[in-house]
């Protein structure tokens, strides 16, 4: 089900090919339940410069109130509600439970035997940067010319009209993190993406979301520039990181003081330091594609050199081995259910990874790094969870709904608006024909903001990009039979 | 052979057993000799000596069959030095049997036969003429322990990329392989004349023509990775006038020419959770299996990802929810690969007389709750280890239990 590798590498393709992205840890209070603070950069997407920089143009689209009901609910928060309700009303939940009031004018969903979860959020997809079909014309995830291209943002590669997202938004995701590829050691900025049918990347992008930094340990960065002038080595990667974060120290200083005291000529601006700078400021999330435990063990050190903490490890197949270290530095960790051995850096994959690391306290999340796994990462969270009760390492139903839902939103710093079922939280939500963990239920409706992005049973509630019109062949067309 | 031989007498007891070739039978033994199923139903003696396995409240079904990959072929996919799937320069590879470049070692093995994957077909790679896919069970210490059959078929690479080595055009790939099938039934003609040099040139190597003629005897299918719906169409016209037995792989857009598949008889190996549209197959859907099914195509499943092959089950999983039913799909990871593989008389069924390959699991064996309790393996039962299990135990409580 994945791609061929061969061809993969050949593309230099997704992370799984092969760059590793650094830990950030903060301080020596790790921040649990960091709610997103999108107050600052409200306007901006920034703080780095005074002025705006490709400002999200997201509007909700209208829609009536939405109540379902009758429906097992996951909130992701705790509770698994069994004939419950939920109502959706201007884009945001007003009321979750075994009873609720529905407000006048609600369309009403029969849930008799259906499930409800928050929208899922993939913390690791490449959609719209390495859009279908996989053409090196269509192949825009890795500015594969430095080892170190902190200026460049995966949202000026996206193309909404990938056909690969509406395949992703029928498989019940709502929010994407859009990150670049895995070739440099430090790879540009993600892109938080609301997962809708649009125009421009500007409309899709989630209003006040921070931005992410790619950075990518092992393999990748050493494959792909060892040829190339280097790093061609693992210690070579680290004196990489090193030597840019010493530039941007220098550089943040440099702005901070002329910002505070505007003395003498402006300080001339710097793409790839003005991002680092704002690493360092804690305004921007490392994420960190790292296969291997020394290897995270040593960019957590690297955070700790420069300040800054780790959001989330990705990939991160060998997480298990060091989750004390992981929850004592607050770091995330985003993982497959069972991918494996593909490189040699992937070799100690298990599947109970996600489980161990839950176990130990890790906020976890499965992710997808796949156009084909983001369809169903409900999927891949059920593999897990299994593989973990197998063992005899106990997880809840709720926490394994939760690695698709509230632990990728608190990994993207959204968690106070988007990952869980909970009055006042923004109503992106799904319904499932079933249990989300049976390989048998498929997702039936999906809101994004209240707005029904999605419905299985509705072709006018499914949503086709310009490059499918008469070129990709509608489901339910003439030719099913 | 030696273990093989010395292999016992096991009852599977109490399971509701589904032997695929039947319906489903509740509370019933599946009896192992020798390796070998001795007997299936619910009246079952079971002899006083045999070693006995309670399934009560689990369901037993024959191993699993993936229709795909390279087991034992790849173990690291980035690590050029453990490949052998891939012939470099020879585009009409016909005579390129994988066989002897499988490695009983690999770690992969252990880790999906665990799964509930017991035979898988290695399939060869790239080129026009890719070479001989093989069939392995999960088991054996060596390469003639692990053959099921060889060669299974010569594989087609009837595609985008195998036109690639056609000169660039879909039109030559088509013609090229029509010149190479003709010039194999010339050589076939004209043995004689070739040993004494007083042959015109041959489009591709006597062993590569030679290797093809099984395949133009019908005595071995043409295994063709087609998608497009034209290159579909492309190896069914080729299958007709060279009256070959014909196996589909891929076939990601059979499903807009059902009718006409069904039509010639000819069976499609499918992976479900296939649709990510390319130039080669924009019509790519998760409904093609189950719109194939309908219209009559005997379909097996295939899990391409070779580490992954343990995922055969979820892709199965995926089949029934967009559209086969699951019947249709048990059978379609057992006896229907089995019979396009050429086996059918030993392995994808729960029968008197067939290997016993045999897996008991917790539940529905498409469901990811389900986990498996036990594999045998030619009527041995297969350690639940692997490199991944030692790795759990290992790493099981911190620190690390060196």
């Amino acid at each position: 089900m994945r791609p061929s590798l061969l061809l993969l590498f050949a593309l230099a393709g997704g992370c799984a090919t092969g760059a590793a992205r650094p830990a950030r840890e903060a301080g020596p209070a790790p921040a649990p339940a960091q709610a997103a603070a999108p107050a600052k950069q409200a306007t901006g997407e920034s703080s780095s410069v005074d002025r705006l920089q490709y400002p999200s143009t997201y509007q909700r689209h209208p829609n009536p109130p939405v109540l379902i009901r009758n429906a097992t609910i996951m909130t992701a928060a705790g509770q698994e509600i069994p004939n419950g309700s939920i109502v959706l009303k201007d884009g945001r939940i007003v009321a979750v439970g075994a009873k609720v009031d529905a407000p006048a004018g609600a369309v009403v969903v029969d849930g008799t035997g259906k499930y409800v979860t928050p929208g899922l959020i993939d913390e690791h997809s490449h959609l719209g940067v390495y859009a279908a079909p996989g053409t090196d014309a269509e192949s825009d995830g890795n500015e594969a010319t430095n080892p170190v291209t902190a200026e460049v943002w995966a949202e000026h590669s996206f193309w909404p009209q990938d056909p690969q997202i509406p395949l992703a938004i029928a498989g019940g995701i709502t929010t994407i993190q859009a990150l670049p590829g895995s070739a440099n050691l430090i790879g540009g900025r993600s892109a938080i993406l609301k997962l809708i049918p649009a125009r421009t990347v500007q409309e899709m992008k989630f209003p006040g979301a921070r931005y992410g930094l790619k950075m990518a340990c092992g393999e990748n960065p050493k494959r792909v520039y060892g040829q190339k002038g280097g790093p061609s080595t693992r210690m070579g990667n680290m004196a990489g990181y090193r030597g840019a974060y010493i530039q941007a120290e220098g550089y943040r200083r440099k702005w901070d003081k002329w910002n505070k005291d505007h003395q003498g000529d402006l300080p001339e601006r710097n793409l790839k330091l003005e991002t680092l700078a704002e690493v360092l400021r804690g305004d921007i999330y490392v994420q960190n594609h790292c296969y291997r435990s020394d290897e995270m063990a040593q960019m957590l050190d690297l955070g700790r050199e420069f300040g800054f903490p780790i959001r989330s490890f990705h990939h991160a197949v060998e997480a298990y081995k060091i989750r004390d270290l992981l929850a004592a530095a607050g770091t995330g960790a985003a993982v497959w259910a069972d991918w494996w051995g593909f490189k040699e850096e992937a070799m100690d994959g298990i599947k109970e990874n996600a489980a161990l690391l839950q176990q130990a306290g890790v906020r976890v999340n499965i992710h997808s790094d796949d156009p084909s796994g983001i369809q169903r990462l409900n999927q891949e969270a059920a593999k897990a969870m299994y593989a973990g009760v197998r063992a005899g390492i106990p997880v809840t139903r709720d926490q394994a709904i939760r690695w698709v839902t509230a632990n990728p939103a608190w990994a993207i710093g959204l968690d106070s608006l988007i990952g869980t079922l909970e009055p006042g939280k923004i109503a992106d939500v799904v319904v499932w024909s079933g249990d989300p963990f049976s390989v048998y239920s498929r997702a039936i409706q999906v809101y994004n903001d209240g707005w029904l992005v999605y419905d299985r049973n509705d072709p006018a509630h499914q949503p086709r990009t310009d490059f499918q019109l008469g070129q990709t062949p509608a489901a339910g067309g003439r030719n099913d039979r | 052979m030696i273990a093989f031989l010395l292999a016992q007498t096991i009852a599977i007891t109490g399971g509701t057993v589904y032997p695929v070739s039947g319906p489903k039978l509740a509370n019933a033994t599946v009896l192992i000799r020798d390796g070998k199923i001795a007997a299936v139903g619910t009246s079952v003696a079971v002899p006083s000596d045999a070693t006995r396995i309670d399934a009560t409240g689990k369901w037993v079904t024959p191993g699993l069959i993936d229709g795909a990959g390279q087991m034992g072929l790849v173990e690291i996919g980035a690590v050029a030095g453990t490949r052998e799937a891939l012939l470099k320069g020879d585009t009409i590879a016909a005579s390129f049997n994988v066989a002897e470049g499988i490695n009983p070692a690999s770690v992969v093995i252990p880790v999906t036969r665990i799964e509930g994957v017991t035979t898988v077909l290695a399939v060869p790679a790239g080129n026009l003429v890719s070479g001989q896919a093989v069939l392995i069970d999960l088991a054996g210490n060596t390469i003639e322990e692990m053959l099921v059959k060889s060669p299974v078929g010569v594989v087609l690479n009837d595609s985008e990329t195998g036109k690639d080595f056609a000169g660039g055009s879909r039109a030559a790939l088509v013609e090229r392989v029509r010149r190479v099938l003709r010039d194999a039934l010339e050589y076939e003609r004209r043995r004689a004349d070739f040993g004494r040099a007083q042959l015109r040139p041959l489009s591709a190597a006597a062993a590569d023509l030679e290797a093809l003629l099984p395949v133009l005897h019908g005595q071995e299918p043409l295994i063709a990775y087609a998608n497009r719906r034209s290159d579909i169409e492309s190896a069914l016209r080729l299958a007709r006038e060279f009256k070959l037995k014909l196996v589909l792989a891929g076939a990601q857009e059979g499903w807009q020419i059902a009718g006409a598949i069904a039509q010639a008889g000819v069976p499609v190996l499918v992976e479900p959770l296939d649709n990510i549209p390319s130039y080669d197959a924009l019509g790519i859907r998760y409904e093609n299996a189950g719109l194939l099914a309908k219209a009559g195509v005997k379909v097996a499943l295939m899990e391409t990802d070779t580490h992954n092959s343990r995922n055969l089950r979820q892709q199965a999983g995926n089949a029934v929810a967009y559209g086969m039913t699951w019947d249709q799909v048990l059978r379609a990871v057992t006896l229907s690969p089995a019979e396009m593989f050429g086996v059918a008389d030993r392995y994808g069924s729960l029968d008197p007389g067939k290997v016993a390959n045999v897996v008991v699991w917790s539940g529905d064996p498409f469901e990811f709750a389900t986990g498996v309790e036990h594999v045998l393996i030619r009527g041995k039962e297969i350690p639940l280890k692997s490199r991944q299990t030692e790795l759990l135990e290992r790493y099981r409580k911190l620190p690390p239990n060196y």
